[in-house]
């Protein structure tokens, strides 16, 4: 797997994201400047990885939505290529409109960082392939803005066409307003654009990859995007 | 101050607020202050932003399609919000 990590300005988890793709896949990512027009030639994976993009400023991920390399992911995804935005990654692929809706203030108005539980909602895609439907998986969060907020009519089509990837539950699986940590709509923590080929997530799978610093549910949808491109190569 | 303009221009504003129904937990804190602080009649807080802008060229309805664009693009997100583009002058 050939993966690309766009970096921007005030991201800050690149590093253990490239970590975590070549720990998983072996191979070492390319790492992309914003300011580049092009992705490296055969890039199977584009990731737009966590962070404070140009702080925050304006909305969260608004302005690195604008930025060059964009043009160049959404290309990619357009020709079914897959792109991956954990965090503030997927917040500028909201804004970039690769995704549909917002990230909003958490509804508690605080910056939330601390593990969550997860309910991986279908197993038939690239990116969640290396999990079960259904599955509950433990992985960390940390951000102020990931409220996610669309029209009802949006978020009616996600629910209907099954884009919704993950969602916020209790450790038993169910649904819990109180284990939906930062009053998303419909608990939803990861969703997939409309082929499928794009999700943006809230928390990070990436951190729980290493048995020596904690649990490895992160690692499934890493180990799922390497066995769906050996499978496509 | 010195405008930053080389050629004449215009003063323009763009509001940006969020659209009704929209939840504004900042908007509702600061209604809790104001509501704490005794401050009379206080029924309800939206929060929103405000972009000075100065622009060169001195065609109003041709300044007005570029600030229209600039919202469209990046000052606001028109899944949340809503704008307005005021020529000053």
């Amino acid at each position: 797997m050939k993966s690309a990590v766009v970096v921007f300005p005030g991201i800050n988890r690149e590093r253990d994201m490239a970590r975590t793709l070549k720990l998983v896949s072996g191979t070492e990512p390319s790492m992309v400047w914003h300011a580049d027009t092009a992705l490296p030639a055969g890039t199977d994976l584009v990731v737009v990885p966590g962070g404070f993009s140009y702080g925050d400023y304006l909305r969260c991920g608004a302005i690195a939505a604008r930025a060059p390399i964009m043009d160049a992911v959404r290309a990619h995804a357009g020709r079914g290529g897959l792109v991956l935005g954990v965090c503030n990654g997927f917040q500028i692929l909201c804004e970039s409109g690769l995704l549909p809706g917002v990230l909003m203030r958490n509804a508690a108005l605080r910056f939330i960082c601390k593990d969550v539980y997860l309910r991986v909602e279908r197993s038939d895609t690239p990116f969640t392939r290396g999990y079960n439907a259904g599955q509950v998986i433990r992985v960390p969060l940390a951000h102020g803005e990931g409220n996610y907020v669309a029209d009802s009519e949006t978020v009616a089509r996600l629910e209907g066409d099954g884009r919704v990837a993950f969602r916020y539950v209790a450790p038993d699986g169910k649904l819990d307003p109180r284990w939906n940590i930062n009053g998303a709509t419909n608990a939803i923590a990861g969703i997939l654009s409309e082929r499928g080929n794009v999700l943006g997530l809230m928390p990070h799978p990436e951190n729980h990859v290493e048995g020596a610093i904690g649990p490895t549910d992160g690692r499934g949808l890493f180990a799922g995007l390497t066995q769906h491109f050996a499978k496509v190569a | 101050m010195e405008s930053p303009l080389s050629q004449p221009g215009m003063k323009a504003r763009v509001t940006v607020t969020l659209k009704t129904g929209i939840l504004d937990p900042q908007g509702k804190a600061i209604e809790g202050a104001l509501k704490s602080l005794g401050i009379a009649g206080v029924a309800s807080v939206r929060q929103g932003k405000v972009f000075d802008i100065e622009v060169e060229g001195t065609d109003r309805a041709r300044v007005e399609a570029a600030l229209k664009d600039a919202a469209d693009k990046l000052l606001a997100n028109t899944v949340i919000e809503n704008y307005r583009v005021e020529v000053l002058g």
